[in-house]
This record gives C-alpha cells, structure tokens and sequence, in this order.
C-alpha cells in the first residue's frame, strides 16, 4: 500500500476498538512468567550448552596473546574462542565498534572471548582462568570540554540563516551558556541474550533479545560472512531496548561462533558488569546555547553548538537534533560536532539527539524567559512556529504544541505570576516549579505484514518486536478494526525473521508504521476476500462479510494476504514531528540539597492515540527515565583509564519505586492525515524529551540557583544553598 | 558555604607509561588459585519444595537458588535482571519471605519452601496481584514483572506484620497502608520502563480489596 | 566463582575450628555481599561453613538492661523488634534506611557488619586495589579517578573505599560490643570502635577477627534514651549506599552523641566531637571531620555532613 496523499476519512475516524483503552493482550502471559524471553528458549532446541564471555580490560590497544590452557582444562569446559582465534569480523549496520575478532581493542570491556561450558557456573568460572597480555594503546584524551574549545567555530555550520551576529547585537536580550550532559547506560532490565543454533556451519538460527529482526539478521551475515537466507531469528519478548537492543551485539555473535566451534546450540546473556562497557550508550556532551530575544519576547537569534564523543565513524550524540525545529527565530546558527575518543560506542538511545538537546535547550529556554521577565510558557507560546523555522517553505503537517502548554499548565495549576525563586517552603523543602517543552520527530519506515484467515482465527505476522511498547495489542486493535472482528478473534505473532519485514521497534516509529502495515495487510485481504467471493466492496462488521443479500462468517474462511506499508513522497513536503509540554513540581531540601520530585504532568501532541493505556505507559515511563537523566544517572568516566566505572545497577543509578511521584498524562485529540493512514505518530520517546530540563527549571524555581551540568547532583549546589 | 574545617586534597598519582608497557591479567589469580583446594565434594542433593511440589536436585554448590529455579528445573518466571542483588528481578518467596534468589545458593535451601511466579497463578487462573498487573498496566516489557509481583504481595504482609520501613513515621504505631510506604517497599525491585505509578495502583487496588 | 566444598555447622565453636584449619574456608549465612563478591571472583573462598544452623537468631535481654542479638538475626526482623523500635529506635532507622526489604530479610546481624566496600575499584577485578590485591596501588587515587562515593577522613595512601553499612552506624552511636567465639573455642569481646580497622598500609586487613574467628552475639548496652534519629543521604531516595549518613541521640540538655556513614573505612564517631553537640553542627563537625583529606570530588562531603546534622538538631 503506497501512502500517497493525506488520509481522508477512514474507518478509524468511526472506531470501536483502535484508541480505545485495552489491557495488553500479552499480559497474562507476562504477570505469569510464562512469556519466554531470549535466554529461556528450552523448548526450541535440545542439547544447549552454555557461553561466558570475557572483556577487555584496557581502553584500546592490542591483545599480545592468551592462554587457554588453565581454562580448557578446567571441569566442563567443551571450547574456549578467543578473539585471536578469528579474524577480524565485518562491522555490521550503523556499528564502528568491532564485536568480535582480531588483536585490535577498541574499548574497555570488548569481547575477547567466549567459554563454552556444559553448565553456567563451569562457563563462568573458566573465563576468569584465561590469561591475556596486552599492550595499551597510546594515552589518550577523554576531555570534552577541551574538545568543545577545540572544535567550536570550525567547520560549516549543519543550519545557518540570517545575520546571527547581528541578532545578538541588536537583540533586548542575550543569553549565553555552557551545559553539561553525561553519558547514560540503556540498562533495560533483561540483559542481551541469545541462545544460537550454528552447529553445523548450515543454517543459523538465533533466539535473540533484539528490538530489529530484520536490521540484526543482516548485520550477522555481514559479520559471520553468511548468506542472510541460511540465518532465521526470532524475538517474540524483548525485555527492554530503549534503543540498546537494536543491533547485532557481542552475545548473539559468541553465541554464533561457540555453537559453530562445539557444534551444537550455545546460549550467552552479557553479565551486568559488562553491559555497559561491552555495549553502546548515549555520549555525554557539552554544549553552548546562545539566544537572542527582543523585547516582546520573540527570538531573534539561536545559536547550538555541541561536541559529543564516538569511535572513528560514529555518531556521537547529536544533542542539536530539535533545535532547527522547535522554535522560530529570526536568524540560527546551528553545528554538531564529535571527537573521536577510544571510549565504548555510541549510538542510539531513547530520542537520540532529542533527550540530550532538550536537556540543555529547554533550561536555556527557562534563563531566556527569566532574563525578558516572560512566564516561560507564555516564552515558548510566543515563538511557536508553524512551519519548519530553517525552511518556512515546509508547513507542520500538523502542530499543537501551543494547545500542550495551554493545556497542560491549566490541568497543572501553573502560576503564570512564577513566584520568586526561592520563595516557597514546605518544612525543610523549598518547593519549585517548572516546565519544558517536549519535541521528538515523527519518522516512519516501510512495513510489512501477513494477514490470514486460518483455523477460525485472524492471524497477523510480521517481524515487528514488543519490547515493552504495546505492539501485540495495538496491532490486535489495528486489524480487529480493520477487519471487523473482536480482540479475542486476532493471533499476532511477532519477532520472527520468518514473518514479513517490519519496521522494528526504534525511533518512536514503531508503532505507527507497524500499525500501518498491519493495516495494509487487512486492506489487501479484504479485497482478496471480495475477488475471491466476487463481491463488489463489501463490509467488514461484527465478523461477517456483507455485500446485498450476502452475509457470511469472515472466519470461516482460510485466507491470506501479505502486504507493506510504504511511504510517499507527498510527506516530504511536510515537516512531521510530536510535542508536548512537561510540567513538573519538587522539593530541594533546603538542607542537604536532595531534590524529590512532587508531581509530574506530561501533555503530549503525537496525533490519534492508539490504545491510551500503552501509550500512556509510553510517556509515564519516558518521564521516569527522565527523572534518573536528571537526578542521578551518569556513566562515571576515569579519564585515566577510559572506561566506565560505575559498570553495574548499584552504581549506576536509575529511578526507583521511591523517587516516583503522582503522574499525570494528557492526550490532546489530535489526528495527523498527513503522519499515517491511521493519523498517528509514536509516542514512546516523547514522554522522555525535555521531562529532566522541567526538573532543573523547577529546582531553579525551588532554590534560585541554576545547575546546567547534570545529574543535578546535590554535590553541584551545595554551596551556593542558603547557609543554615 | 564555606566546610566547616580546613582541609588538604588527598594526592593523587598519575598512571604509569602505558604506551609501551604490556599488560597481564589472570597470573595473580592463578596464582592464588593454587593455594588452596576445596575439602570435599563440589555438588550437593537438595530437596526443595517448589510451588508444591517436591523436587530432589543434585547442583554444583556454586548454582544460585535463581539459577537452580532457571536452568535445572527450568522455571524461568524468576528473571535474572543483574545476578548481583541490585535490581529484584530474581525475588521470589522462601518459606514465606521473599529474597533475592540471585544472592542464595541453592545448596543453603534444603528441605526450604520455595514459591515463584508459576506457583501464584496462571494465565487462566490469575492471583488478584497478577490481575491488578494487568488491569492497571502495571509492567511494559514485563522482565522485572514477577519480581515486582513477589514483592507487591510480600509488601502487603510485611506491613500488615507491623515491619517498619524508612518512611514509617511512628515505629511505635501501627503502619498503615500508603502511597509512600508502598513506594519505599518497593523500592528493591527496578523498573527501567518506569511503569512504577501503574504498580503502585495495582498494589493498592489488591490492598483496598483485601480490606 | 571458583569451585568450593559446603559443610553446615552445628556448633559455633567446632565452626570456628573447622575455618581455621581449612585454607581459603568462609562463613556464610545471608550471602548477600558474599555471593554477590564470589560471583565476580573478589572473595574465593574453596570451603563454605553454612552457619544457619547455628540458632544465634534470637534477641535476648541482659542482665544490665540492654539486648543481646544473635549474629543470625536478620536486618527485618532486627529492625522490627519491639525493644528495638522502643529502646534504640536509631538502629531501626539505620536498618531500614540501607538495601532493599528482600535483601534486609536474608541480611544477618554479623554479615552487615561484615560488609565490605563498595568501591568501584575493590569491584572490578582488572583495577587496581590494595584492598582486594594488595601492592597494586589504589585504583581511586589516580588522576582521573572515579572518587565521588567515598571516604574522606580515617583514609590512607593506599584505600580511601568507605565501609557501606548503615546498621553499623547506628550500633556505633549506641556503643554496640561483638562478642565471638575463636577457634580455640575461647569468645571475647570486641568493642564495635575496635572492631573495624582503618586502612593504612594494609587495606586488606579490615576487622579485628582472627582466622577462623566467628561473630556469635551483638550486644547493645542499656538504654540511653534521648531522641534518636538517622538521616541519610543519598542521590535517589532508596535503595542506594549512603552519601553521608548521620546517626544521632540527643539528650534533653543537648549532649549526646555522633556517628556518621559514608565518609570512613568504618562508622566514624569521635568522643570529643560528642562533647561539641550542644555547640552546633559546625562545631561538631569541625572537631569530627579533623584531619579530613578528601578528593577534590567528594569534599563536597564534610560540608554535607555539616548540614545533614543541623537539620537534625534543629528537629532535635
């Protein structure tokens, strides 16, 4: 199906179970245990045998030699496959950092090898027998903000229009500062795993803890040299991504070359202490953020200059994603930059760019208001754009961002007189509050699905992952509509490289072009129902086929068809993207510094919501994300060493039950025709974009001091708080 | 605000010349793994009672509770979230307490009462935590999910027993059922897609149930 | 972790015996530092003595007034105990102030004194750690380092990692004393100040117990009434080890006494800082925090310290 213009009235704009509120279908199996995640696979293969992994211990360089032999002849022990033992394997999609294979170490804690054991503890405990020499690389520099001096200036700027220089001379009022974001870990709650079925060098198949079926299937035969036809992958529970989770990584491909090299099934998880180190993460970044405004409060200059970190050919963390965007000015100035530092990769996580943009953005966005004296909602009302700022050719194909702050700051309470910083009180709490607005582009990918009529059943299979997002339920709902039939009557099975190729899970993109492909689908074997009964555009309804005199069971039949969302050119025209407006309330304790978070609100704009209590969970959880990247999460770097310190769940802290207080999540009723068949856009990044900016504008609001490094740490105020 | 005392920073050394100088890692453990032996067997039989059932299980001593449940008597319901004690994925009920099975041998468990996920409920025959789980959306990718539910059960009892928590006010009173406590009770198990707001309204939908 | 033999034991005193005459033999009982050290091969022991069999799990009452709780006693039921909420709530505090409610229940009253550190460095196997494998410097004191968690006075040249317990805090403010039974079947007693060593040269060496020695009893001495109370700080509001903890009894006339966590190789408490409480927070910190030699990063400590406790004397 080509989606080639805007959707004009469909089925949806009347329907009885697309957008609205549906427990998950997969819940039960979940709440039980009984939904079988990657590493649990018994009933799939026989005769699995267990792989350890070993990591590097220096940041680069070169492993000299290894000694085995203590290791083979420990109890257990089936094969041992170092790095030195294979050649340096292919790079896979969008990766720089190799996984597997070869003398050269990239970073701290990269696979060198893998144990294979009959048992986990015999794998575990051979893995630290085996000996490595190394020679560490040359010393090198892991300091960003020298980096930043470095490279600000240089290069051509990504978007420039006006006379910026200009701007800020003549402008009301400038504001001119440096922030700080740290790295951040994924850390989604089941660790990389795969059990791999390689054993006679034929066909491959990987059980995989994986959000992109069809993107990691390539990347294994690229990196394993293989025709992608001989390798089948299935996912059907994803135990969190967050981004982390879509690529070939170090377990699925030591998995791969132990089950080859002990020809039979072999299953690796990546241990917690090494998941950070051994896998990609979100780049810190240092940032300048220069406004300009004039006296009514319209900008007339935005000037973003970022420097993030990655391995030779990565991408760093382009925290200027949003900023040619969000906002009109007059004039901007706009450059991304990375230096190349020997550090772990970095790559995509939770509204890459976006999340780290807004951090920075959105308190410069609060100084701004603060300096015109403006409540800063009405600041971010007055320089809404409906087009696209650095192309007002390109309209939004549909924006109500100006609808979210409304909105939300009404269901807040918000205090549009913004009482002085400082000047509330709750016992030992100073209490402040603060908002952020909320911007992720709305991007979709081709889709694919197959739709059937078997066995009394609407079954829906595509590659598609769950991962946490609702997937299961709402493409449930999607083809229930479309079809005509209840939820009880729809199959869907997921994350199989056998199904159709999906979009994948990332990007916020999942669930409109994959609801959209499903959509495809059903529309393709309605009209194959109609020619095979020889009816002229029947109806769909209550489970029937009806056409004049005929009316027939649907699921009777035994159907099918396979089909693929693609998307126009007509899109192009547009800029698409979705919005919304965080407002948050805390306490700074006037004491020892510790923020607590009172009450969060999150007022989003992502077109039709397709099942509000996924959705909904979508943004409560972005929000909770945001509060650890504001609070307390920051991938601690020794630049002595070049490695991540705090490489496990007790020292890296994300949000716990304790730090979470009453949320709040408003939909505006919006439809997007030009977004999707559907009118829909994705949801699931959102609700993190700007929520830990709100949290350092309300902690300014609770204290009058302003903290642009984060996590907000009490360590970074203590002295600037009111002696006691 | 100035510190209350004067004070020198500790020195700090810089990393000797790396460039040319090779790195070894395991001798030392080697080493040290010479030193001594284990004096008597490397395996254990246990008998545990799991969810009801009596199982008899001979594991290498070093096989966790956790992994005992996982790989040998392959109930996988009980997750392995971190295998370190920081993240509860892994809590399940021993003899009505519920623990890190990750942090317990399996071997210290003989003749003990152990209680997983499978054994609370099933899909056609879900416990009312399990269905407040569902009906409050209480979970996204579901992998810290039985530990969440081991805990929300255990968390009722606990204050019910009159234990006290950190944000228990009078811990001469008797506790009752809040936000805050069953926030802070909560605690130990990690959600990091953040459906904490959502369990906290499963929990109190059982607790107002039950009451 | 390495491969080890199990025995159970059934007596204190044969359990001590048998520790000392196996090389690389360990108690256990919660586990939960233990397993969680073994997994990452920082402890190996070859032999295990399970001492849960051992019946040191009950709390019983002295004959001067105080409490003598079997080393057996988990952290729940320790910190739930009526006597305790009653008579020494400082220590119900601190205990529910530390882990999570699933590790306190399996945690003992011993093994939480026994914790070791949770330096970042004493947790990576490939980083130096005087501690974990003496004379290979500490990993901490480079430049560069990771230091924000930890110690800032009672330090050496070789570890600055901080003992991580709160409980232990909260025993030391209440004068608690570790009774032990050695391998020669004799028990001693061990005041709590003199049970945790400051690191110096040999990081490694942590408690005063000797090879095979075995932590029976904890005995609290009579009440000392007072308001009692512990704060601790930390970045997320639960389950996270202590920035700085402060654990108080303040008298009705404003003496009392101190102990703080999060900034020692053990809980830090100082007589003569005690005797400055009725002059303020500044004045008891100045005196408790002497001598402080902090890294640039965690200096931010002593000023913490200063204001934790006067948010509570103010409440006091």
């Amino acid at each position: 199906m080509q989606f080639n213009e805007p959707a004009g009235e469909t089925l949806f704009d009347n329907a009885k179970i697309v957008g609205k509120a549906h427990t998950r279908i997969d819940g039960p199996l979940k709440v039980t245990g009984q939904a079988p995640y990657a590493y649990e696979r018994y009933d799939v293969v026989e005769g699995q045998l267990y792989g350890y992994p070993l990591g590097a211990t220096i940041s680069h360089g070169t492993v000299t030699a290894m000694d085995t032999a203590a290791a083979l002849a420990a109890p257990g022990v089936r094969t041992i496959v170092t790095t030195l033992d294979v050649e340096p394997l292919a790079l896979g999609m969008l990766n720089v950092a190799r996984l597997f294979g070869g003398a050269d170490v990239m970073h701290y804690h990269q696979a060198i090898a893998v144990v294979i054991a009959e048992t986990f503890e015999q794998a575990r405990a051979a893995a630290s027998l085996i000996e490595v020499s190394y020679e560490q690389g040359d010393p090198a520099d892991y300091d960003l903000d020298a980096a930043f001096e470095r490279l600000q200036g240089s290069g051509e700027p990504d978007t420039l229009y006006g006379d910026v220089d200009a701007a800020f001379r003549d402008a009301a009022a400038v504001t001119d500062q440096m922030y700080h974001t740290p790295g951040e870990s994924h850390q989604m709650m089941e660790p990389f795993a795969s059990i791999v079925d390689w054993s006679d060098g034929g066909q491959l198949t990987g059980w995989i803890s994986n959000q992109m079926i069809n993107w990691t299937r390539g990347s294994l035969a690229t990196t394993l040299g293989i025709d992608k036809e001989r390798i089948r992958i299935e996912s059907p529970y994803v135990g969190g991504g967050f981004g982390g989770k879509l690529w070939l990584r170090a377990d699925t491909v030591l998995a791969a070359l132990g089950s080859r090299a002990v020809g039979a099934p072999v299953k690796v998880a990546l241990p917690r202490p090494m998941m950070m180190n051994n896998t990609t993460h979100r780049s810190a970044t240092v940032q300048r953020i220069r406004l300009a405004a004039n006296a009514d409060g319209t900008l007339k200059g935005i000037w973003h200059e970022n420097v993030s970190y990655g391995l030779p050919g990565g991408r760093g963390e382009n925290a200027t994603a949003q900023t040619p965007y969000f906002y009109a000015s007059e004039t901007m100035r706009v450059k991304n930059h990375m230096a190349e530092m020997p550090l772990p990769e970095t790559a995509d996580m939770r509204a890459p760019g976006e999340a780290a943009g807004l951090m920075a953005l959105e308190i410069a966005m609060d100084e701004m208001a603060e300096a015109l004296e403006m409540d800063p909602v009405r600041f971010r009302i007055v320089n809404d754009s409906q087009v696209n700022p650095s192309n007002p050719d390109q309209p939004y194909s549909d924006r109500n961002f100006v609808q979210c702050l409304e909105r939300g700051a009404e269901a807040f309470g918000w205090d549009a007189s913004r009482p002085a910083p400082g000047s509330r009180r709750d016992g030992d709490w100073l209490i402040g509050q603060g908002v952020a607005g909320a911007f992720r582009g709305a991007l979709v990918q081709p889709s694919g699905a197959r739709a059937a009529i078997e066995n009394g059943k609407l079954v829906i299979e595509t590659d598609m992952t769950d991962i946490g997002t609702g997937s299961y339920t709402i493409l449930a709902q999607t083809a229930a509509e479309t079809m005509g039939l209840g939820m009880e009557d729809v199959d869907v099975r997921l994350g199989n490289s056998a199904y159709p190729v999906s979009s994948g899970s990332g990007g916020q993109f999942g669930a409109v072009s994959s609801t959209s492909g499903v959509y495809a689908a059903c529309m393709a074997l309605r009209e194959r129902i109609a020619s095979d009964l020889g009816l002229d555009a029947p109806a769909f309804a209550r489970g029937r086929i009806l056409a004049g005199d005929v009316d027939r069971p649907l699921l009777d039949m035994t159907v099918e068809a396979v089909e693929s969302i693609e998307w126009g050119d007509f899109m192009k025209q547009y800029q698409k993207a979705t919005f919304g407006a965080h407002f948050v309330e805390v306490g700074v304790n006037a004491y020892t510094g510790e923020t607590r978070v009172r009450r969060m609100l999150a007022c989003c704009d992502a077109g039709r919501i397709l099942n509000p209590v996924t959705a909904r969970s979508q943004v409560i959880g972005g929000m909770v994300m945001g509060v650890g990247a504001a609070l307390s999460e920051e991938m601690a770097l020794d630049t002595g060493r070049g490695m991540f310190v705090n490489h496990d769940l007790a020292g890296y802290e994300v949000a716990v039950h304790a730090d979470i207080p009453e949320q709040e999540v408003i939909f505006l009723d919006t439809l997007d025709p030009i977004a999707s068949p559907l009118k829909a856009k994705g949801v699931g990044e959102l609700g993190l974009c700007g929520v830990a900016a709100a949290i350092a504008n309300a902690m300014y609001n609770a204290t009058g001091i302003r903290l642009r490094s984060y996590p907000l740490t009490l360590d970074k105020m203590l002295d600037q708080l009111s002696d006691v | 605000m100035s510190p209350a005392i004067n004070f020198e920073l500790r020195r700090r050394t810089f990393i000797a010349g790396t460039a040319v100088a090779a790195v070894t890692v395991g001798m030392s453990r080697k080493a040290a793994a010479q030193t001594a032996a284990p004096v008597g067997a490397e395996s254990t039989t246990v008998f545990l009672t799991v969810n009801g059932e009596g199982r008899e299980l001979t594991v290498d001593n070093r096989t966790t509770l956790l992994d005992a449940l996982r790989e040998h008597l392959q109930l996988t319901g009980t997750k392995k979230g971190c295998d370190h004690g920081q993240c509860g994925a892994c809590t399940c009920t021993v003899n009505g307490t519920r623990v890190n099975s990750c942090l317990s041998l399996a071997v210290m468990h003989d003749g003990d009462e152990v209680e997983t996920i499978e054994g609370i409920g099933a899909p056609d025959a879900m416990d009312p935590m399990q269905t407040a789980f569902v009906e409050n959306d209480g979970f996204q990718c579901g992998y810290c999910t039985p530990g969440q539910i081991q805990s929300a059960r255990a968390v009722l009892d606990e204050i019910r027993a009159g234990i006290p928590s950190h944000v228990t006010d009078d811990l001469t009173a008797e506790i009752t059922i809040t936000d805050a406590e069953i926030r802070e009770r909560m605690s130990g198990n990690i959600c990091r897609c953040g459906a904490y707001a959502n369990i906290l309204a499963a929990i109190t939908q059982v607790a107002e149930d039950q009451a | 972790m390495r491969q080890f033999s199990y025995e159970k034991a059934s007596d204190p005193g044969a359990a001590a015996a048998r520790a000392a005459e196996v090389q690389g033999a360990k108690f256990i009982a919660g586990g939960t530092n233990l397993l969680d050290l073994m997994k990452l091969e920082i402890e190996t022991p070859v032999h295990l003595i399970d001492v849960n069999g051992l019946g040191l799990d009950t709390i019983s009452e002295t004959e001067d007034g105080g409490l003598r709780i079997g080393t057996l006693v988990t952290n729940t039921v320790l910190s739930a105990d009526a006597r305790i909420r009653r008579d020494y709530p400082v220590l119900t505090r601190a205990i529910a102030a530390g882990a999570s409610g699933q590790l306190r229940n399996k945690a003992t009253t011993g093994g939480n004194l026994l914790q070791r550190t949770r330096c970042p460095y004493f947790y990576d196997t490939a980083m130096p750690c005087n501690k974990r494998a003496p004379g290979t410097g500490c990993g901490a004191l480079t430049e560069g380092a990771f230091s924000r968690q930890l110690g800032v006075i009672g330090t050496s040249e070789a570890c600055i990692a901080t003992h991580p317990s709160d409980m232990a805090v909260a025993m030391r403010v209440l004068d608690a004393v570790i009774e032990t039974v050695t391998p020669t079947g004799m028990t001693r007693q061990i005041p709590l100040e003199e049970f945790h060593q400051l690191p110096g040269d040999t990081p490694d060496q942590e408690t005063a117990l000797l090879p095979g020695e075995l932590i029976t009893h904890v005995t609290l001495p009579a009440p000392v009434g007072g308001r009692q109370s512990y704060h601790k700080v930390r970045d997320r509001a639960s389950y996270a080890f202590a920035l700085v903890s402060v654990a108080l009894i303040r008298q009705a006339d404003g003496t009392g006494r101190i102990a703080l966590g999060g900034v020692a190789p053990k809980p830090w408490r100082r007589t003569e800082a005690d005797a400055e409480l009725p002059n303020g927070a500044r004045a008891v910190i100045a005196r408790l925090l002497d001598g402080a030699t902090p890294t640039e990063e965690n200096a931010f400590k002593i000023t913490l310290a200063e204001r934790t406790l006067a948010a509570m004397l103010k409440e006091a």
